[in-house]
C-alpha cells in the first residue's frame, strides 16, 4: 500500500526543487539583463560620432576614445599575429604528429592551466622579461602579453578541431602519395578551417576585455600614439582610469567604452557560435 | 612458383588456364603482421599478377583488409603496427625501412570503403594530385581532369559543375570521384578496400563495371565480403581465414571446385 | 582535349624517377614543418616555465627580506617598507569561498533546470544567455559593481542586514559596521555572478552525458524528477561537477578587475564582511604602477607568485578530475 503521507512529502520536495531551479535560472538571467541593461542605458547616451573621432580629454573637457580604440586595435592585431601561429602550430603537433604521445599529454595539461590562469600573473611575467630590461612601458609589451594570452586558446581549439577531422581523410591524402606536411596544410587545415577561425574569434573576444595585464606592460597614454616603443593607450586601461576618477565626464566615457567593448565581444562570440553551431565550455 | 609457409602450405596455382605466362606485379613472401603484440597475419605468401584483378575474401577479422593495407604501407601512419617479411613490388621490397613511402603510394593507389573526397571542388579534388607531381599549364590539367573523370565514369554527370564541392555529390558519385582522383595520379596498382559496402546496388553495379574496365591498364586488388562481387569482378581469388592464406586460385575454380574444405564451407555459407 | 599519346599505365621508369625527384624536394619541407610544430608545442611549456622562473626571481628579494613572515604578517606599509601578505591572501580566499558558496548551488540548479525541466525550444537560447554572462569582460562587472550594485546595496540592503543581525551573537560581528556599499561581501557577490556561468556550463555538459537508460530505470520505479537528479544524476557526475567547481574556484581566485573596483582596498583583516578589504590581484592592480622601491615591487611580485601557486594547484586538481570523467564517459 502506498503511504499517502510519504508520497505527499516526496511530491512537495519535488515541487520545491523545481521551484528552486526555476528561481535560480530566473536569478541568473536577471543578472544578465540587469548588467546588460545598465550598460546599454549608461553607455548608449554617450555613444556619438565624437567618441570615435576625438581623443581622450582632460577632466572637465569633452572628448572621445579614438586613441584608446586605435591602441586596442593595434595591440590586439599584433597579439594575434604573435600568438595565433604559435598556438595553431602547437595544436597541429598535438593532433597530427604526436597524438598519443607523452609530450602531447603534458602540453595539453599545462595548456589548460594556462588557459584559466589569472591574466594578471602573465602581466607580471612580461613586466619582468620585457618592461624591466627595456626600462619603460611600451605598446609592444602590451601586444606580447596579449599574444601570450591568445596562445592557450588557439592550442586548445586547433587540437580539438583537427582531432575531429576523420582519419579516413588523412588516409585518402596519403594514398595519393601526399607528404605529411602537405596533407596537414592542404587537407586537414581546410577541413578544420571553420573551427580554427572560431578559435581566433574566441581568442580576440577574450583579450579584448583584458585590463590588468595591460596596466603593467603598455600602461596607458593620454594622447594618440602608434609608437610601439612607448606607452600605448587601450580601451580597458582608459576605462579603468576614468571609472575610478571623480569626474563625471570621464565616468560617462568609461561607460561608453565599456559598451563598445561588450558589443564587440558579444558580436564575436555570436559569430563564432554561428560558424560551428556548438557550445564551448572552457 | 612454389611458396612454402610455416603452417599448412596454401594451395596456389600460378598458370593461367589458357597457358599464358603471368607476370608478378607484386609478390608477397612470408608476411607477418602485428597490431602491437597481437599477430594478425601469419606467413602470407602470394603473387598478385599484372593487369589482373585479385580478390581477397574471407569472414570478418580474417585479415584481408590488413593484408591490403600492407601493399601501400598505409599502416605506417599508425605507431604500434608493423609488418615482417617481404613484399616485392616490381622486384623491390617495399617493407624496406628506407623506402620512399610517398613514392610508393603514388604508384599504388587506394580506394576506401567510405568515400572520402577532399574538402574542395570536384575539379580541385582531381587537379590536386596531378599538380603535386607535375607542373602543367591549366589547359593540360583541364584535359587530365576530364580524362580522369571519364575513366571514373563520372564526367557526364559533373562536367557542368566542376566547381561544386566534392561533398555535394551522392555517395556513389563520391566514390567514383575518389576512383577518378586515384587514377589521375597514374598509379600502376589500385587497391580497393570494400569499395561498395557503403553504396546502394545501382552505384555498386556501376563501380563493378568500372573495375572491370580498369583491369586493362592497372593491376587491381579488391577486398570484399561479398562473394558474388568477387566472382563477378576478379580473375584470381585468395581465401583467408584467421590471418592465414588458405587457398589462392583462379576465381572460377575457387567458386566451383575449391580444394580446401574451409574454402568450401565459406563459399557455401556454412560460416561467415 | 584528350591527349591521345598519353598513356595511362605502363608508366615509364623515367616517370617514376621524375616523381621521385619531386617527392625528394618536398621531403625537406616536410621535416621542417614537423620540427616547427614540435617546437611550438614545447614553447607552451617554455611559457609556463618562464612565468614561474620570472615570478620567483622577482619575488626573491621580498622573501629574502621577510622570510616566511611575509605570509603571516598583516601590516602593509610602503613607507616603512614592511610588507605582509596576510590581508590580501585572506581576502582572496574569503571572497572566493563565499562566491563559490553562492554560485555552486545556483549553478547546479540552473544546470538541472536546463537538462531536466526546461522546454526543448528554450534550452538553446537560455544556455546561450548564460554563456554570454561568461563572455562579458570582467571590467564591465567592475564598473557595474562600482556604480550600480554597491550604491544599491549601500542604500537598500546593507542597513537592513546590519539591523537584522544586530542582536544575533555570531552574525552581528560578521555583518557589522557602517554600510559602505563596497567591501568584501559586495566583491564576493560580484565574483559569484562571474563564476556562475562556468559552473552551469560544465555541470550541464556532465549532466547531459548521463546515459538515459540510468535515468529511465529510476523513472520506471516511480521516482520523482528531483529524486532522479539527486540520487542518480548527481552521484554519477560527481567527479565532473567537482572538477567544474574547482575550475570556477580557480577563476574566482585570479579575478582582478571585478574585485578591484568594489573591494575597498584596505590592507586589513576585519571580522565584518561588510568592511573593505583587499585581494592579491586587487592589490597588485592598484599598487603596481605606483610602487616605488625594489622591495615594494618585489613584494607585489611575491604576491603574484603566491596567487599563481594557489591557482595552479586548484586548476591542476580540476583538470585531473575532469580528465577522469572524460575517460569514463567519452
Amino acid at each position: 500500500m502506498i503511504d499517502a503521507k510519504l508520497y505527499a512529502r516526496r511530491r512537495r520536495r519535488n515541487t520545491l526543487a523545481a521551484v528552486a531551479s526555476y528561481g535560480a535560472t530566473f536569478v541568473g538571467l536577471s543578472w544578465l539583463a540587469l548588467i546588460l541593461g545598465v550598460l546599454f542605458w549608461e553607455g548608449f547616451s554617450g555613444l556619438s560620432l565624437r567618441v570615435f573621432t576625438e581623443m581622450t580629454p582632460p577632466p572637465g573637457a569633452v572628448g572621445g576614445l579614438l586613441n584608446a580604440i586605435v591602441g586596442s586595435l593595434i595591440m590586439t592585431s599584433l597579439a594575434l599575429v604573435i600568438g595565433a601561429p604559435i598556438g595553431i602550430l602547437a595544436g597541429t603537433y598535438m593532433a597530427e604528429y604526436g597524438r598519443h604521445g607523452r609530450l602531447t599529454s603534458l602540453v595539453r595539461f599545462i595548456n589548460d592551466i594556462l588557459l584559466s590562469a589569472p591574466s594578471i600573473v602573465v602581466g607580471l611575467f612580461i613586466y619582468e622579461v620585457m618592461v624591466r630590461p627595456m626600462g619603460h612601458f611600451s605598446g609592444i609589451a602590451g601586444a606580447v602579453v596579449l599574444g601570450v594570452l591568445v596562445i592557450p586558446v588557439m592550442v586548445r581549439t586547433t587540437e580539438d578541431m583537427l582531432t575531429l577531422v576523420p582519419d579516413t581523410l588523412r588516409e585518402a591524402a596519403a594514398s595519393i602519395g601526399l607528404p605529411r606536411s602537405l596533407m596537414i596544410r592542404q587537407v586537414a587545415y581546410r577541413a578544420a578551417r571553420a573551427g580554427i577561425i572560431t578559435g581566433i574569434l574566441l581568442a580576440v573576444a577574450r583579450i579584448s576585455g583584458e585590463t590588468a595585464p595591460l596596466l603593467f606592460t603598455a600602461l596607458n597614454n593620454q594622447f594618440f600614439s602608434t609608437n610601439l616603443n612607448a606607452p600605448m593607450p587601450s580601451l580597458p586601461a582608459v576605462i579603468f582610469q576614468f571609472a575610478l576618477s571623480p569626474y563625471k565626464d570621464w565616468q560617462d566615457l568609461a561607460w561608453t567604452g565599456a559598451l563598445i567593448i561588450t558589443l564587440a565581444v558579444l558580436a564575436m562570440s555570436i559569430t563564432a557560435r554561428a560558424l560551428t553551431g556548438t557550445r564551448k565550455a572552457s | 612458383m612454389n611458396v612454402a609457409t610455416a603452417t599448412t602450405a596454401p594451395v596456389v596455382t600460378s598458370q593461367a588456364s589458357n597457358g599464358s605466362a603471368l607476370k608478378d606485379k607484386i609478390a608477397i613472401r612470408n608476411l607477418d603482421f602485428y597490431y602491437g603484440d597481437s599477430k594478425a597475419l601469419k606467413g602470407i605468401s602470394l603473387p598478385l599478377y599484372a593487369n589482373k584483378a585479385t580478390a581477397f575474401i574471407g569472414p570478418s577479422g580474417c585479415g584481408k583488409s590488413t593484408l591490403l593495407r600492407v601493399l601501400n604501407r598505409m599502416y605506417d601512419l599508425y605507431p604500434g603496427q608493423r609488418a615482417e617479411g617481404q613484399v616485392f613490388f616490381d622486384g623491390t621490397n617495399i617493407l624496406d625501412p628506407g623506402l620512399d613511402l610517398n613514392l610508393l603510394r603514388a604508384r599504388v593507389g587506394m580506394v576506401f570503403q567510405k568515400p572520402t573526397p577532399f574538402p574542395m571542388t570536384i575539379y580541385e579534388n582531381i587537379a590536386f594530385g596531378i599538380r603535386l607531381y607535375e607542373k602543367l599549364p591549366k589547359s593540360e590539367i583541364d584535359g587530365r581532369v576530364e580524362q580522369a573523370l571519364q575513366r571514373g565514369a563520372l564526367w557526364n554527370e559533373v562536367k557542368d559543375k566542376l566547381n561544386a564541392n566534392g561533398l555535394s555529390l551522392s555517395g556513389g558519385q563520391q566514390q567514383r570521384l575518389c576512383i577518378a582522383r586515384t587514377v589521375a595520379v597514374r598509379p600502376e596498382v589500385i587497391l580497393f578496400d570494400e569499395p561498395c559496402s557503403a553504396l546502394d546496388p545501382i552505384s555498386t553495379a556501376k563501380i563493378e563495371e568500372l573495375i572491370d574496365e580498369l583491369k586493362t591498364d592497372y593491376t587491381i586488388v579488391i577486398v570484399t565480403h561479398n562473394m558474388q562481387q568477387a566472382a563477378r569482378v576478379s580473375d584470381r581469388t585468395a581465401f583467408m581465414y584467421l590471418g592465414e592464406l588458405i587457398e589462392f586460385d583462379e576465381t572460377s575454380k575457387i567458386f566451383t571446385s575449391p580444394s580446401d574444405r574451409r574454402t568450401q564451407d565459406y563459399i557455401t555459407g556454412r560460416f561467415g | 582535349m584528350v591527349d591521345v599519346a598519353w598513356q595511362e599505365s605502363g608508366v615509364s621508369a623515367q616517370d617514376v624517377a621524375e616523381r621521385a625527384k619531386v617527392l625528394n624536394k618536398l621531403r625537406i619541407g616536410d621535416i621542417i614543418f614537423h620540427q616547427i610544430t614540435k617546437i611550438s608545442a614545447l614553447f607552451v611549456l617554455v611559457v609556463l616555465g618562464g612565468v614561474i622562473v620570472s615570478l620567483f626571481l622577482g619575488a626573491l628579494p621580498a622573501f629574502q627580506e621577510f622570510g616566511f613572515s611575509f605570509i603571516t604578517a598583516q601590516s602593509w606599509n610602503p613607507v616603512t617598507e614592511k610588507f605582509g601578505a596576510l590581508a590580501p591572501i585572506y581576502g582572496t580566499i574569503i571572497t572566493s569561498v563565499i562566491a563559490m558558496l553562492i554560485a555552486v548551488p545556483l549553478g547546479l540548479m540552473i544546470a538541472m533546470f536546463l537538462t531536466e525541466l526546461c522546454p526543448m525550444w528554450l534550452r538553446r537560447p537560455i544556455g546561450i544567455a548564460i554563456e554570454l554572462l561568461a563572455g562579458i569582460p570582467s571590467i564591465i562587472y567592475g564598473i557595474w559593481g562600482l556604480f550600480v550594485f554597491a550604491p544599491f546595496l549601500q542604500a537598500h540592503v546593507q542597513p537592513g542586514v546590519i539591523a537584522a543581525f544586530e542582536n544575533v551573537p555570531l552574525l552581528s560581528t560578521l555583518f557589522e559596521g557602517p554600510p559602505f556599499g563596497i567591501g568584501m561581501l559586495t566583491a564576493s557577490l560580484i565574483l559569484a555572478i562571474m563564476v556562475l556561468p562556468f559552473i552551469t556550463s560544465i555541470s550541464r555538459d556532465v549532466f547531459d552525458a548521463v546515459p538515459p537508460v540510468l535515468k529511465e530505470a529510476a523513472y520506471g520505479l516511480g521516482w520523482t524528477q528531483w529524486e532522479v537528479w539527486r540520487y542518480v544524476v548527481l552521484p554519477f557526475t560527481r567527479i565532473g561537477v567537482i572538477g567544474g567547481v574547482m575550475l570556477g574556484l580557480g577563476r574566482a581566485l585570479g579575478e582582478t578587475m571585478a574585485v578591484t573596483f568594489v573591494i575597498g582596498n584596505a590592507h586589513k583583516i576585519s571580522s565584518s564582511l561588510l568592511a573593505p578589504g583587499t585581494t592579491i590581484s586587487a592589490t597588485i592592480a592598484n599598487e603596481f604602477t605606483e610602487a616605488v622601491g625594489d622591495l615594494y615591487t618585489s613584494s607585489l611580485i611575491a604576491l603574484g607568485l603566491i596567487l599563481f601557486v594557489i591557482t595552479f594547484i586548484v586548476l591542476a586538481i580540476a583538470r585531473y578530475l575532469l580528465l577522469r570523467i572524460e575517460r569514463r564517459v567519452g
